[in-house]
């Protein structure tokens, strides 16, 4: 029982960690930068729907909705303004630009919200699950988490797949200039892109701290890296792969924080990571590219 | 022979080394006036660790071109290592506190060196964003791992535990590292002038590396794996070398930072660290010895200089950085430049690439 009571968790922080990696997964396939930034979107996106909750008396949906738009719309001002102009330039001033970014929303929230830790545990009160007589308890959070994730994977994928705006995403991954002489507005693909890993965040946001109620400016980054972690190990560009790696490394998560300990549990997360690029360079998912000459 | 007429190569080592030695001579002068705050001596040795560690990131990012995101975890190791070595030689009755810096900053260098080497070999089977991420990996589990170690010495010798203090088994020693409370009691022996010699041996032995038949081999794999391997250069064993040097001088360094404190903790060398490190490399230009040398400095001192405006001063770092690295690129500031560009060199050709200079 205990088991399975920590495989349902490790799937639901797994699925905290896929809807985050979906979000770098996909700007790293279409603008090939890592947004460092994209954790601190999260934590972003849990004020705005504490603050719409508790200081406004909006609705839990409200809130969650509140909180996607406004992050959607962070994810494309940002983009314009700090990513933008660096189009041409070397991958690693992108990469210094997003960490100033990060270091700017993180301290900007610590002014407004100030730095003690905001408890967040009015989200959900809906009531648990209790089955084999009781011996098995599943939190409302954690099903609703694992649900939303699905939701998100599905919907992604048609979105990715069938529509028109997908298919310019998928163009633009491949090959940016080929998909511009195609017709396809690049900088308006890529937009779309941080809206929507934007949004994503938002909801990851509030997912997260529904099942992990304390709430401060750094909240974000540790998750950020542990999907940036999951996309990498899914392979990164790829959107089912990002799933895969969010999943497997939450349950991984959660087992050696069960059987090893909370201390080393991290250490554990990372030394998988490791031993799986070597085996496979290119992630579980992941195209290895051969070069040409 | 004038100073003009040397060899660029000797004319950007030897305005290096005089950037260290003159800026050392201005601050200690300073220093005797009293013109330095209190707040600022204290960042002294701050500054001289960090600009260690940016050259030495420099190796590895601007000199062999693979993006570490872990470097603090080898400042780390040097650090404790630093610590452990310290407590031992204090108990063995060693009093000089040159001795004691220079015993715990070699072996700190070694040790960091020898695990910067075994993580080395897996991690330069990778390459670009996927061996960022295992430096990352590595540089959080080198801080777990340190989270989790209680050492502690007495006249038995050193004891060893990964659960608690008290299962060292020690009754009269004294605990050298305790956890998650990290290195407890150092003596604080670490002082500028040492920090600058810290500084003058990284920058000795990274330029003397980049100057070598060895550095020139490390800079073709930068430049061009395929070509560099299609003449017979060993790929792996440059990035490796290079690697390997770079986590041996940030042990070194991360000895001269814990030395300055009566305390470090893990906690303090994680990821962040990393990426701090980093941004002093990238800012200062990649493979540019001597801009790593001034961002460092500059931005180890600008949060300083900004305390006055405690609560804004992170959040101007975080602008400055993302302007520093955005207007270059901006419409204006191109036109601008180009405009300056052609009025005070009209013969000198345009630069061929944008963005970071290549290499000094």
């Amino acid at each position: 029982m205990e088991f399975l009571a920590n495989l349902i968790n490790g799937m639901s922080l797994g699925s905290v960690y896929a809807i985050i990696a979906l979000g770098y997964t996909m700007v790293y396939g279409i603008a090939k930068m890592l947004n460092f930034a994209h954790g601190d979107i999260i934590m972003v996106g849990a004020y705005i729907c504490f603050c719409a909750v508790s200081y406004l008396g909006l609705p839990v949906i409200a809130g969650i909705l509140l909180s996607v738009v406004g992050c959607t719309v962070l994810g494309i001002v940002i983009e314009r303004l700090a990513y933008k102009p660096l189009r041409s330039a070397p991958s690693l001033n992108v990469l210094i630009t997003a960490i100033g970014v990060s270091y700017f929303l993180q301290n900007a929230a610590l002014l407004i919200m100030g730095s003690d830790p905001k408890s967040f545990s009015m989200i959900l009160s809906l009531p648990a699950l209790h089955l084999f007589d009781g011996r098995l308890t599943i939190s409302a959070t954690a099903v609703i988490t694992i649900l939303a994730c699905v939701a998100i994977m599905v919907a992604l994928t048609m979105f990715t797949g069938r529509t028109k705006m997908g298919k310019a995403m998928r163009a633009c991954s491949e090959d940016r200039d080929a998909a511009q002489l195609m017709g396809i507005n690049v900088n308006s693909t890529i937009s779309m892109v941080f809206a929507i890993g934007s949004g994503l965040a938002a909801i990851a946001g509030v997912l997260m701290c529904a099942a992990y109620p304390t709430l401060m400016p750094t909240t974000g980054s540790m998750p950020g890296i542990k999907a940036f972690t999951a996309a990498v190990l899914g392979g990164i560009g790829s959107i089912p792969g990002a799933a895969l790696g969010g999943v497997l490394l939450g349950i991984i998560e959660i087992f050696a924080r069960a059987y090893i300990g909370t201390q080393l549990a991290d250490a554990v997360v990372f030394a998988v990571l490791i031993v799986m690029l070597l085996i496979r360079p290119a992630g579980l998912l992941g195209k290895p590219v051969n070069e040409k000459v | 022979m004038g100073f003009m007429h040397l060899k660029p190569q000797t004319h950007s080592t030897v305005i290096t080394y005089a950037i260290v030695v003159v800026a050392f001579i201005v601050v200690t002068l300073l220093d005797g006036m009293g013109l330095i705050s209190n707040s600022l001596s204290g960042q002294l040795v701050p500054i001289c660790a960090y600009v260690s560690l940016a050259v030495s990131l420099n190796l590895v990012v601007g000199v062999s071109g693979e993006l570490s995101l872990g470097h603090a975890g080898f400042m780390s190791v040097g650090a404790f290592t630093g610590v452990i070595v310290a407590g031992c030689l204090a108990r063995m009755g060693v009093e000089s506190e040159l001795l004691l810096f220079a015993g715990s900053a070699v072996v700190g260098a070694v040790v960091a060196g020898i695990i910067g080497f075994l993580v080395g070999i897996p991690v330069m089977r990778l390459r670009g964003d996927y061996l960022a991420i295992v430096t990352l990996a590595f540089g959080e589990i080198i801080k777990n791992l340190l989270n989790n170690f209680y050492i502690g010495v007495d006249d038995a010798g050193l004891h060893f535990s990964m659960t608690d203090s008290s299962s060292l088994g020690m009754s009269q020693g004294t605990i050298l590292i305790n956890g998650p409370k990290g290195a407890v009691g150092i003596d604080k022996i670490s002082t500028f002038v040492l920090g600058v010699v810290v500084v003058l041996i990284t920058v000795a032995v990274v330029l003397n590396l980049m100057h070598s038949r060895d550095g020139r081999a490390i800079m073709a794999v930068r430049d061009n794996r395929i070509a560099a391997e299609s003449v017979g250069i060993n790929t792996t064993k440059y990035r490796l070398i290079a690697f390997t040097v770079a986590s041996a001088l940030a042990g070194m360094a991360g000895v001269l930072y814990a030395m300055n404190y009566s305390t470090v903790i893990p906690s303090q060398f994680d990821f962040n660290q990393s990426i701090l490190i980093l941004v002093y490399v990238v800012l200062g230009g990649m493979g540019n010895i001597s801009g790593s040398i001034i961002s460092a400095a500059f931005l180890t001192v600008l949060p300083e200089v900004l305390r006055p405006i405690n609560n804004y001063r992170m959040l101007i770092y975080a602008v400055v950085l993302i302007l520093v690295m955005v207007v270059p690129h901006t419409k204006v500031y191109q036109r601008a430049a180009d405009a300056l560009r052609e009025r005070f060199h009209k013969a000198a050709p345009k630069p061929a690439a944008e963005g970071g200079e290549a290499d000094e």
